[in-house]
């Protein structure tokens, strides 16, 4: 049973990294990342079945911080989009020498 | 101030002192050095204001409106001041000494300079005959000289700089002369040194005067790189550096002729050679004119320039024990004499004529302490000083009266040309009765001073050539009769200064005419003082040979022979080497026999019979002036008009190498290997930065991929690994 759930954790993780590396639309990119730290929040609760309630405890730290990240995210993709018309993250690149 | 003060009185006696107690010596010093101080405050003072009013685009004029600032009026009573209370310490002091017959110098010694377990240095003051005399040549003539300099400066602009230097000068004079050991006599040696630099160069706007002052400095450098290897080889022979024990130690130490002995005293003749410009270091004293004429009475006539030759005295029981040295230091002299003596024949400068006249005579002076008249060569050393800063002075006195009729008419011509002079005894008398005083003296014309000082180097060095084991018998005559023919040049170099600057139809324009004056009185004064010395500073020194005769006014003098009593104790030791070494001194001339007091006779009828018929030949003579007379002199005249090219031989063989080697240095060493390693160390950077940075792409997409695979790569190796 626990196998189940890590694997299904590891392949939602493995989906939102792989999302993050290829997507180039901003929000979708958020998007995935959103879906790394749920595949991660996944692994913390199957797991506190056996190692105790700390793992419950830590995926409500996540989910705090990722709502704030969320509400940071999404306002700074709006500035950009502002800015650029555009939220394809191919188009900001000024962050180099 | 606490310690200053009982530095001054309670300086330890390292020494039992005899029965005489010093007063005050370390004042003695001190007193210019405070008086430096002061000047220096007053001269930074002045130039604060200077620099205020150029940064406002205008030119300082202190004598603006008619008063004169503080700064401009105080060096007038501080600098000749010190130098009074100096000189008058030292008189009390050799009053003191003259009345204590002392045989061992009074050494004080104040603090520990340099204190290792090999070498062990004090600042200490050496009391000596020797010391004192030139304690009180320096002071006594120094302060002369810092009167005239109070009016024949008293309109330039760095009035306080020009005292601070001179006090600073006599200072380091000072140190030099009353130093305990050699370390002290080279801090004075480089003190005095650097005053000359900066007192050659004191118009420092003045490009050429300015490069006087370089050349001055770097030729000196060339001495004291022999002054200081002999101080290495003699800390390595005696592990000390003090008078006393040297010279106590060196005759068991060294056996006469001694390879170590003989390359001590060479180097230290190199030493002595660029200080005091002898042959060939000597190209630096005549451009040394450049400075202000006073400066070149004190520092380039009367003191500094003669270091050398009291260095050499000063180490004669080492000069005894090396006579192939003694051979060297009296060639170099009595060559230095007769180059110095030619060039002055066909110089117009009144200045430059000066100069190769001190040049000659610091040659004889070097002839004396080569062949053991050390007395000889301080008592010459001492009526030099006398009247040679008399000359200059008295030169000094007519540059200012030139400059100052020309600048009435606002002509450019030279003042110190002496082709552009003639007729001025009519308008400065008492420079012109005092300059012929001198020129009397320098010319060896009996009973003045320079008689009887260059005739007893002349006759010593006659009565060494017959000195029976003299090896270098031969050698000390063919000295001695170049001596003679330079004695009689130099009566007709000076008869001819005199004749072209005083005598004749004066060749200055007619308007400036008028404008010509006697100095004021500021100035003459210090003029009849020295000249009074010129008539009777021989008098102290009477050679035995002459005292009965006539010519020591059948020994009526009360000062007969008092210059050789006195200086007993420091040559007695080399004397007695010399004469066990040599054998005595014979009591005829070379070649054509002849005792002492008939060669003084006959030299000093010659040098009249000189002056006289230089006079009588050249009064009438019509000389140009320097811009009628345009074409240089040629054949023989144009060697010695051109100083035997000994600039240009410089020139080619030395200066102009350094030069190519410099260019090199900088063409191919600087710019190829040093910056080129340079550059590449900044290139590799710049690449490294160009690689590194190709990493960087700006996409975020790119960071995220590589963020994965580190994370990867780190917890693979800790799985795996």
């Amino acid at each position: 049973m626990l196998s189940h759930a890590l694997l299904l954790s590891a392949v939602l993780f493995v989906i939102g990294t792989l999302g993050v590396i290829i997507r180039r639309n901003a929000i979708i990119i958020f998007l995935c990342i959103e879906l790394q730290l749920n595949a991660v929040n996944l692994a913390f609760v199957a797991l506190s079945r056996y190692t105790g309630i700390e793992g419950q405890l830590f995926v409500f730290f996540v989910m705090t911080v990722a709502a704030a990240e969320a509400a940071v995210g999404l306002a700074i993709i709006i500035s950009i989009f502002r800015h650029y018309k555009t939220v394809d993250v191919d188009k900001f690149n000024l962050l180099k020498w | 101030m606490g310690s200053v003060a009982s530095v001054l009185t309670s300086g330890v006696p390292a020494q039992d002192a005899a029965h005489w107690e010093p007063v005050l010596p370390g004042l003695i010093i001190l007193l210019p050095l405070l008086g430096f101080v002061a000047n220096s405050v007053l001269a930074l003072r002045a130039a604060g204001w200077s620099s205020a009013e150029v940064r406002a685009g205008r030119e300082w004029d202190p004598f603006a409106g008619g008063s004169r600032p503080l700064t401009h009026t105080l060096p007038t009573w501080i600098g000749p001041g010190v130098m009074l209370v100096a000189f008058v310490l030292a008189a009390w002091n050799f009053v003191g000494m003259f009345g204590a017959e002392l045989h061992e110098p009074v050494i004080r010694s104040y603090w520990s300079w340099i204190s290792t377990s090999t070498l062990q240095v004090d600042a200490a003051i050496q009391l000596d005959q020797l010391s004192m005399v030139m304690m009180l040549v320096v002071t006594g003539v120094g302060f002369l000289i810092h009167v005239f300099s109070v009016g024949y400066m008293k309109d330039d602009v760095g009035y306080p700089r020009y005292f601070a230097y001179l006090n600073l000068f006599v200072f380091f004079m000072l140190v030099l002369v009353m130093g305990a050991g050699y370390a002290m006599m080279f801090i004075g040696w480089e003190g005095v040194g650097l005053c000359s630099y900066l007192l050659i160069g004191y118009w420092f706007t003045d490009r050429e005067k300015s490069d006087a002052g370089k050349k001055a400095f770097i030729v000196n450098r060339i001495g004291d790189f022999g002054f200081l290897l002999a101080m290495f080889m003699l800390f390595q022979a005696f592990g000390t550096l003090d008078f006393v024990p040297i010279f106590a130690g060196a005759e068991g130490h060294f056996a006469v002729g001694g390879a170590t002995v003989t390359a001590i005293t060479l180097l230290l003749m190199l030493g002595a050679a660029g200080k005091s410009a002898q042959v060939p270091l000597h190209v630096w004293l005549p451009d040394a004119m450049a400075g202000p004429t006073p400066v070149s009475a004190l520092i380039h006539a009367a003191t500094m320039v003669t270091a050398g030759v009291y260095m050499v005295v000063r180490s004669g029981v080492l000069y005894a024990l090396a006579p192939t040295s003694q051979a060297v230091v009296a060639g170099v002299g009595v060559l230095t004499a007769l180059i110095a003596a030619t060039i002055a024949l066909q110089q117009n400068d009144i200045k430059k004529v000066l100069a190769y006249s001190t040049v000659s005579q610091l040659g004889f002076m070097f002839l004396g302490a080569g062949v053991g008249a050390f007395t000889a060569a301080i008592f010459h050393l001492m009526t030099h000083a006398f009247f040679k800063a008399l000359l200059f002075l008295g030169a000094g006195a007519v540059i200012h009266s030139m400059h100052h009729a020309l600048h009435k008419v606002d002509s450019h011509e030279d003042a110190q040309d002496m082709r552009n002079m003639g007729g001025l005894k009519d308008r400065m008398r008492i420079t012109w009765v005092v300059m012929w005083i001198a020129t009397l003296a320098i010319a060896g014309i009996w009973p003045l001073a320079g008689f009887f000082s260059k005739d007893e180097i002349i006759w010593y060095t006659a009565a060494w050539a017959g000195a029976e084991a003299n090896p270098f018998g031969g050698l000390y005559t063919l000295y001695w009769v170049v001596a003679l023919v330079t004695a009689m040049l130099t009566a007709f170099y000076m008869a001819r200064l005199m004749v072209m600057t005083f005598h004749g139809q004066t060749r200055l324009e007619h308007g400036a005419r008028s404008h010509l004056h006697e100095a004021p009185r500021v100035m003459t004064v210090p003029l009849i003082v020295l000249a009074v010395l010129s008539v009777f500073g021989g008098w102290v020194n009477v050679p035995p040979a002459l005292s009965e005769s006539a010519l020591g006014f059948f020994g009526a003098l009360p000062m007969t022979e008092w210059l050789h009593h006195w200086l007993e104790p420091i040559t007695h030791d080399a004397a007695a080497i010399q004469v066990a070494a040599l054998g005595e001194a014979a009591h005829d001339a070379p070649l054509l026999g002849g005792g002492e007091l008939a060669w003084a006779l006959a030299s000093t009828l010659a040098a009249a019979a000189v002056v006289a018929v230089a006079v009588r030949q050249l009064a009438p003579r019509r000389v140009l002036t320097a811009a009628a007379d345009a074409t240089p002199p040629t054949g023989l005249r144009g060697v010695l008009y051109n100083k035997w090219y000994f600039d240009e031989i410089f020139d080619r063989t030395i200066v102009q190498p350094v030069l190519a080697a410099s260019r090199w240095c900088w063409s191919f060493i600087d710019t190829v290997i040093i910056d080129g390693f340079v550059n590449s160390v900044g290139n590799f950077t710049r690449l490294a930065g160009w690689f590194g940075s190709l990493f960087q792409t700006g996409q975020a997409n790119t960071y995220a991929f590589v963020l994965t695979l580190g994370v990867l790569l780190v917890l693979g190796a800790a799985v795996f690994l």
